[in-house]
């Protein structure tokens, strides 16, 4: 469960609905809209796809009346680049820096996914450490992508100062991979039978020094944005999602567990060394953009005990051991398929590999969260304002790299 | 639940599901024939698989292959449902009234298979353009921008 509501700053104390004021939500929930149907004309407008909130390469197909949505229409497609059908096209080897190319908020984890995927397909066994650095390495991301989307539910919500907090997290993890990986977006470190390189030297206390201040840092933004009267004006109570509809229309990760959905693949379907790790999982209750935020916000408090604990158990273990043995240069695994899923920072990303048995895939699909996250758009924001789709579109968290792939 | 217990299970509820389940490397798959395949996926519901995590199609020349992913939060297991449609005549049921995330999922699949989804509410492209000719993921698609690699990798 979530930790109590952030108390409210000097002077917001009757904040969350203010009868007339900015906070009054009551006025423009579903049901409002309704009333002033047939009154006044629908307008149709057209919301990207380069539009500076929509968070990418998205279009909206906004139905207007007055200022109450009635209907929106997500038009994707504008990033797509057809990696399924380039896969086809490379060896096994080859694919992963494609993967970084999908969620390049968070590269790991379709790295790790496909990695996954062809582990599986291969029978490749990973060593113990290289399974360590990548929950390392994949937890240190879930922060960044998470400090990502917190910043810009602060930025979409006018209150700019909380994106700077969040970036500022972000890029102390962004400099973390450079030296791990050499890069700061596209790190094509996860590799099929283990991980590129090892963590350099210092790599560790760089890391734990990041731990300590991290956790500081995310009650500090817990109070900064979601205590702030106008954050919270604007994210309580807008885009509820009702958690049967989440399971029904497949959303997964922070925008499920918003909504009190208890599904979180790293503990319920537990995959590489996380049996070994203590940790909980942070549950909405009312599924609106405010809980979805501050599940997010505890994640990564979540996150940074797990690193803790999984670099402790690191250090037991031999340096340099990072990649299966006796692997071949030239990957033919069986014909076949597998399937393999984790979770991501916007829920269980599954790559599908289809192998003939020659040194391509025959077929790769990814399972992107992102893309399931977003069908439920038109739903969540029925019935509020205009202004109000841009928050909830930024709290479905999406990545159009993925989503259009 | 693992696979063997779920096999179990679901031959005490569906005795008729029973001969079409199999395990390969590990993994349950069902394999239905088409005509089949929305009472076989609405008898998977009733037996608590309640997440649809993805459709996908796979093209074998003659025939595509449709790959349904289904899992169950209550059994913990998860399941392939695969089924095959003929190329010159690619339809199947739609699942979209049982798991309505199903509904962007055959979309993609139509958009770039050209698989019909009888009973689909919406069934539109909704990654290329609606203009597009031609459905990219089959393997004959030809395109002046598609640039095979060479053999020698």
């Amino acid at each position: 469960m979530l930790p109590p509501d952030t108390e409210p700053d000097a002077g917001a104390a009757a904040s969350d609905a203010p009868p007339g004021a900015i906070g009054a939500r009551e006025s423009v929930v579903k049901g409002a809209a309704t009333t002033v149907e047939g009154r006044g004309e629908h307008v149709v407008v057209n919301i990207g796809p380069s539009h500076p909130s929509t968070h990418g390469v998205c279009r909206v197909v906004v139905e207007l009346d007055g200022e109450i949505v009635t209907s929106a229409e997500p038009v994707i497609g504008h990033l797509h680049r057809g990696i399924e059908k380039m896969a086809e096209n490379r060896t096994y080897l080859q694919v992963v820096p494609l993967t970084d190319r999908m969620d390049y908020v968070g590269s790991m984890y379709a790295n790790w996914a496909y990695c996954r995927a062809v582990e599986r397909l291969a029978g490749i066994r990973v060593p113990e450490r290289a399974e360590y650095i990548r929950v390392i390495v994949c937890e240190l991301q879930r922060i960044a992508s998470h400090m990502m989307s917190i910043g810009s539910t602060g930025a979409d919500t006018g209150a700019f100062t909380a994106f700077m907090y969040a970036f500022n997290q972000r890029e102390l993890v962004v400099d973390l991979f450079e030296a791990l990986c050499g890069a700061r977006l596209t790190y094509n470190y996860v590799r099929p039978g283990g991980v590129a390189f090892d963590l350099p030297d210092g790599w560790v206390d760089r890391c734990r020094a990041f731990l300590e201040q991290h956790p500081d840092a995310m009650l500090e933004i817990d109070r900064l944005l979601f205590g702030n009267v106008i954050a919270r004006a604007r994210l309580k109570g807008v885009g509820v999602l009702d958690p049967a509809v989440a399971v029904a229309w497949g959303a997964t990760g922070p925008v499920a567990r918003g909504s009190g959905v208890d599904w979180d693949l790293r503990r319920d379907d537990a995959y590489s060394v996380y049996p070994r790790l203590d940790f909980e999982v942070p549950l909405g209750e009312r599924g609106d953009c405010y809980d979805r935020g501050r599940v997010r916000l505890w994640e990564c408090v979540e996150s940074c005990r797990i690193i803790g604990q999984a670099l402790e158990q690191l250090a037991e273990l031999e340096p340099g051991v990072i990649k299966a043995q006796d692997l071949p240069r030239l990957l033919a695994p069986r014909p076949g398929d597998a399937y393999d899923h984790i979770e991501s920072a916007r829920g269980s990303l599954g790559v599908y590999l289809v192998s003939d048995g020659s040194v391509r895939p025959y077929r790769m699909k990814v399972r992107s969260p992102a893309f399931s996250n977003l069908a439920l758009l038109p739903m969540l924001a029925e019935g509020h304002t205009l202004s109000d789709l841009v928050v909830v579109l930024g709290s479905l968290d999406p990545v159009f790299g993925e989503v259009d792939r | 639940m693992n696979i063997t217990e779920l096999r179990e299970h679901l031959c005490a509820q569906y005795p008729d599901l029973c001969p079409l389940f199999s395990i390969e490397f590990g993994d349950g798959v069902l394999t239905v024939p088409s005509a089949r395949m929305v009472e076989a996926t609405s008898n998977l519901k009733d037996l608590g698989f309640d997440l649809l995590g993805m459709v996908t199609a796979v093209d074998f020349g003659e025939e595509f292959e449709l790959v349904y992913r289904v899992r169950s939060r209550e059994m913990h297991v998860g399941l392939f449902v695969k089924t095959r449609v003929p190329r010159d005549e690619p339809r199947i049921g739609s699942v979209v009234h049982l798991w309505p995330s199903a509904n962007w999922q055959e979309r993609e699949v139509f958009d770039l298979f050209g698989i019909v989804f009888e009973g689909h509410p919406d069934l539109r492209r909704i990654l290329l353009s609606d203009d597009w000719v031609g459905h990219p993921l089959r393997k004959d698609y030809e395109d002046p921008g598609l640039i095979r690699r060479p053999d020698y990798l």
